[in-house]
């Protein structure tokens, strides 16, 4: 144990040193930590079994694709035309470089590469189709038409067709746009909406060749450049800058100990910096840095000396002592 | 193996009998066993670490909130072990199963609770000092860490909020360049940390925590008069160390 002479100078105490003087009381450690442990398990059975515990079920593509399929067949559109968020993302999905964030010269999330690929126009739609076209002649051929077009012929139809959807009507199950040269896009976009509504495309979006699946990176990414999902949130108070990080389903608690890190993203600059994460994230590794070195912080661990809390803390001590 | 020329008379096979701390001092044996026992009999005795009686200062409310948390800390694990057992499904199909995800979800509200509790009271007490900086640093990574853990748990619960959680951090950590090695849409990848790597790790940082302040010893108030003898640093305005 170290101590300080008067002196000043840093020297070895022994712990008899240490405590000379200190009035000791009977103390049953083992005790108290039974008390403890019988005390909280009683207030957490009361939680329990009156307050329960939150559990709003997953939402899933299918539901996606029948409650809103307008936005499912827009999302789908605009993922094989490679201008979702998830087509343009970058690392660790793809090459591109729409959501990659830097800080002047440090761009980590460049440097670590692609580890998880993802190729939005193949994975979320072609692929999933070709898996569909035994049986469906039909499909087999606009599948053909669309992937021997030339690639300046898809972006002309893919274009015409996602500004189309903006003023698309749903007549019974189908999604309906204006007339115009689409190519075969109107029934691709048809048939993986339907292989939507039957659950399909939430296994397919999942198979990796493997038989037993964990990684449900695609279907996320997928249902993430939608609108539904940010709706469900927005409807459970979620979202960002509803302080969502740290907020739960329902009316219980959540990850509250995310706070400050929750509350970057409501003030300026993070609101408007295009690389917020990266601040805050940068921001957050700082200060916990901070919060691990205070004992070598001058001012830090001074705090606690100028500000005499201690004097509550040990509000008895005080007074025995005079 | 025990060879004719390393056998001593009367020696006890556990060491110096009766724990004399004199006969086990460094160098009475030698060898790397010895060597670690004496290292961790000088470090903290068994009297030490089960201690019948503690200075009086520290029946203060303060010291409440680190045994609480310990309490907290059993039954996140008891109710996780049960779930963990039962399968990931099981609390979302059995009422039972249910109750005991109520049971680890309150747990886990209670354990961060009586842990900020227990941090903003050892910073208001400058529980660093004398000699203590190692023993705040690993209480400060215990909730680092446990903050990803339960981050780890809110991804698995396999429901609308792990999914939302999901999409919203991967930005986070992909901005980090982590997202390839710590994918939070996997969800076995979070599944195998939450339930095996990360409790092991709290739980080993927790029982090291504990060590630390059982060998330490509970430091002495802020402002404590100076004990001539001790020779400690605890005079009023003496540095927070």
């Amino acid at each position: 144990m170290t101590g300080r002479r008067p002196g000043g100078r840093r020297t070895e105490v022994s712990k008899d040193d240490y405590y000379r003087g200190v009035r000791t009381a009977p103390y049953d450690l083992l005790k108290e930590l039974a008390i403890a442990t019988v005390a909280l398990l009683v207030v957490v059975l009361v939680l329990s079994a009156v307050l329960s515990s939150p559990d709003v079920p997953s939402a899933t593509i299918q539901a996606w694709a029948k409650s809103d399929p307008v936005d499912f067949v827009t999302t789908a559109a605009t993922e094989l035309a490679g201008q979702s968020t998830t087509a343009q993302y970058g690392p660790p999905y793809n090459t591109n470089s729409g959501s990659v964030q830097s800080l002047g010269p440090i761009v980590p999330q460049q440097w670590a590469g692609v580890h998880v690929a993802v190729n939005a126009p193949i994975d979320f739609v072609l692929e999933p189709l070709s898996q569909s076209t035994v049986g469906d002649p039909t499909l087999a051929a606009a599948l053909s038409t669309f992937n021997t077009a030339t690639p300046a012929q898809q972006q002309k139809w893919l274009n015409a067709y996602v500004q189309a959807l903006g003023s698309a009507t749903l007549v019974g199950a189908q999604v309906t746009v204006a007339s115009g040269d689409y190519g075969p896009l109107p029934l691709l976009m048809s048939r993986l909406l339907g292989l939507a509504r039957t659950g399909g495309l939430d296994a397919l979006l999942l198979t990796s060749g493997h038989f037993y699946q964990t990684d449900y990176s695609k279907p996320l990414l997928f249902m993430a450049d939608g609108g539904y999902l940010v709706g469900l949130a927005q409807a459970q108070d979620l979202t960002g800058s509803q302080w969502g990080m740290m907020n739960e389903t329902g009316r219980y608690p959540g990850q509250a100990w995310l706070w400050l890190f929750t509350l970057w993203y409501q003030i300026p600059p993070y609101t408007t910096a295009s690389n917020a994460d990266l601040l805050v994230v940068l921001t957050m590794t700082v200060l916990s840095l901070a919060l691990l070195l205070i004992p070598f912080i001058p001012g830090l661990r001074d705090i606690p000396r100028w500000i005499p809390v201690h004097r509550l803390i040990w509000r008895r001590h005080y007074r025995s002592i005079g | 193996m025990t060879e004719a020329g390393d056998e001593s008379t009367g020696a006890s096979p556990a060491g110096p009998a009766g724990g004399d701390r004199a006969e086990g001092a460094p160098g009475a044996e030698a060898g790397w066993t010895a060597a670690v026992r004496d290292q961790l009999t000088r470090r903290l005795t068994i009297e030490e670490l089960l201690p019948t009686r503690q200075p009086a200062y520290v029946g203060s409310w303060v010291y409440v909130f680190g045994v609480v948390t310990i309490a907290a800390l059993v039954w996140v694990v008891v109710s996780g072990v049960v779930l963990a057992l039962m399968g990931s499904a099981w609390w979302h199909t059995s009422s039972l199963g249910h109750f005991f995800n109520s049971i680890h979800f309150w747990s886990v509200q209670m354990f961060f609770i009586f842990m900020v509790l227990h941090l903003w009271g050892q910073y208001w007490g400058a529980g660093w000092r004398d000699g203590r900086a190692k023993t705040w640093m690993v209480g400060v990574v215990i909730f680092l860490v446990s903050i990803v853990t339960a981050f780890t748990g809110y991804l698995v619960q396999q429901n609308f909020d792990s999914q939302w959680i999901a999409v919203n951090a991967k930005d986070a950590v992909n901005s980090t360049g982590l997202g390839g090695f710590f994918n939070v849409l996997n969800f076995g990848q979070m599944y195998g940390l939450h339930v095996m790597l990360f409790p092991i790790a709290v739980t080993l940082l927790v029982v090291l925590h504990i060590l630390q302040v059982r060998s330490k010893g509970v430091v002495r108030p802020l402002g404590d008069p100076y004990v001539a003898d001790a020779g400690v640093s605890t005079a009023p305005g003496g540095p927070a160390r």
